[in-house]
């Protein structure tokens, strides 16, 4: 039996801190560029498109940095229903930190439009030309961003309620401050000095 | 696990409300960026709307320039443009071109005849994959410089429900109001509507900026200007324009030659209702030939969204506000219609007849 870590892996922790910034300005960034009509609407655009792929390429590597560091157990008191609704929540958000950019890239795929990240750099198609898809695909892309909003929500609301009401060492696992040394978890073992 | 002493009732609760208000606050700003807060402002999908209000849904249609025919044929370069732009379609050569040709209109069973307008929509697909798509019309400047200006100009435009006809009082308002329309009111008025797509030329309207391998910008716009110029008859047939091209058509492929203008220091980019002074420079950058024509509700063109931000490395939108506003509109027109296509949940239902509007 390995012992159970106290927090998340420093990788983990910047990743998820980096892509949470990102994220979060991602959906505000699409709510707003879909409904303006002014020069934001173009700048909008031209950050969300590459900022789309960065986000699919760091889930990538954070799936694999989960897969090969599993995270903190969830305190053992905590009810099986509150268990369940932090296994669902985290399975969602990775699932749709995967899968929103891809039906981004696949819609505008479906769309005719060439996918560019920059003046120069063009993406692909993944998807082949249809309106039908395009429509699809299109109206998918939204639904999800409103689910993952929610689920970020939620997500937000759970971890205060970890750190603000529970205190149980849930949020401080990801913020990496006021750890509790308490407890059956095992120190990290003191750096060897420098070689 | 749990050493933590508990929580008294009073720091209970505010801890719960601190938790509330931080969720709360950041629903709030959601919404106000999407613009539902805001009623007033002018949004996408409200400048839609009001063309909708204006003539109707019709269902799989462009909610502008509806009624239009496809083209197909393709551009071919004499690489005059390549010392102001990068972009592939400029060095000699021959590149695709899809392309549509309509009528300002929001029915498609309009006739010809109900504007004096035409436009000229093109995609040119580079060997590269990367796409140039422009949307032009047969006048040189167009009636307002920013969004808000076209989605008052939209209002006044609506209908009265009693003589399904614009409010005289309300358009004569708008123009007052609006002096920048000049330009556009002068051209207006001497304009009669082309018996020909193909006797027309096609202006830019909207500032660009080309960008050359030396990273230098230029600003520019550009006209199709046609090698045909006999005028066409019309005639009795409300559908005259595709008739006519079908039939110029059928004698052999049509040209248009690619003049880009070169702005001096200090033209501006940001109002396309002014015209650059004709001293110019300008550069005939190729000849677009269209070789066919198909319907559009079966063409090639059909599925195409000609959004003018759509652009190749070498081509750059200027700071024109009209840009950004048309980019957002059309691809709100476009997701409406291909959902329409789709037949998605929601979405409006095709018409039995073209009368039944």
């Amino acid at each position: 039996m390995t012992r159970a870590p106290a927090s998340f892996v420093w990788a983990a922790r910047a990743l998820h801190w980096l892509m949470a910034i990102l994220i979060v300005s991602m959906l505000f960034i699409g709510v707003g560029m879909v409904a303006s009509v002014s020069e934001r609407h173009a700048w909008l655009i031209a950050i969300h498109k590459p900022l789309g792929i960065a986000i699919l390429l760091l889930a990538i590597v954070r799936l694999i940095v989960r897969l090969r560091n599993p995270p903190p157990p969830l305190p053992d008191d905590l009810p099986a229903i509150q268990k369940i609704a932090a296994y669902a929540s985290h399975y969602l958000l990775y699932a749709l930190m995967l899968v929103i950019p891809l039906v981004g890239w696949a819609m505008l795929s479906a769309g005719g439009y060439p996918v560019m990240l920059s003046h120069s750099l063009r993406l692909p198609p993944i998807f082949p030309v249809s309106a039908t898809a395009f429509a699809i695909l299109r109206h998918t892309h939204a639904w999800l961003a409103m689910l993952l909003f929610l689920t970020f929500l939620a997500h937000l609301g759970a971890a205060l309620y970890h750190g603000l009401i529970r205190r149980d060492g849930v949020l401080s696992s990801m913020t990496g401050f006021g750890r509790k040394p308490e407890g059956n978890v095992a120190e990290p073992p003191p750096s060897l000095p420098q070689e | 696990m749990r050493t933590q002493q508990s929580l008294s009732a009073p720091s209970l609760m505010l801890r719960f409300a601190l938790i509330a208000i931080v969720l709360i606050l950041i629903v709030l700003t959601f919404v106000y960026v999407g613009g539902w807060f805001a009623p007033h402002r002018v949004t996408a999908q409200r400048m839609v709307d009001q063309l909708q209000t204006n003539a109707g849904v019709f269902s799989g249609y462009r909610r502008n320039h509806a009624k239009g025919v496809c083209v197909a044929g393709y551009f071919d370069s004499n690489g005059q443009a390549q010392a102001y732009s990068l972009a592939q379609v400029f060095a000699p050569g021959r590149t695709p071109v899809v392309g549509r040709f309509a009528v300002p209109v929001g029915n498609p069973y309009a006739p010809d005849s109900s504007s004096p307008i035409r436009s000229m929509a093109l995609r040119f697909t580079q060997a590269n994959g990367q796409q140039w798509r422009t949307g032009m019309n047969s006048m040189p400047v167009f009636p307002v410089t920013t969004p808000q200006a076209f989605f008052e100009l939209l209002q006044a435009q609506q209908p009265d429900p009693s003589t399904h006809k614009p409010d005289p009082a309300k358009l004569a308002a708008f123009f007052a109001a609006h002096p920048e329309t000049a330009a556009f009111g002068a051209w207006v008025k001497t304009a009669k509507p082309s018996a020909s797509y193909v006797t027309e030329s096609y202006w830019s309207l909207n500032a660009f900026v080309f960008v050359d391998a030396n990273g230098v910008h230029h600003a520019v716009r550009w006209r199709m200007v046609p090698e045909a110029s006999d005028a066409s008859t019309g005639g009795s047939d409300p559908n005259y324009l595709d008739a006519d091209l079908a039939q110029r058509l059928a004698q052999g492929p049509q040209r248009w030659h690619l003049v880009i203008t070169l702005a001096n220091p200090g033209d501006p980019t940001n109002d396309a209702t002014k015209e650059w002074p004709s001293d110019r420079r300008e550069v005939d950058a190729g000849t677009l030939v269209l070789t066919s024509t198909t319907p559009q509700e079966s063409g090639a063109c059909r599925d195409i969204n000609y959004d003018p931000t759509v652009l190749p490395h070498g081509i750059e939108i200027s700071d024109d506000p009209l840009l950004p506003a048309r980019s957002a509109a059309y691809a709100t027109s476009y997701l409406r219609r291909t959902s329409e296509e789709a037949h998605l949940p929601g979405t409006a239902t095709p018409k039995t007849s073209p009368e039944a509007n």
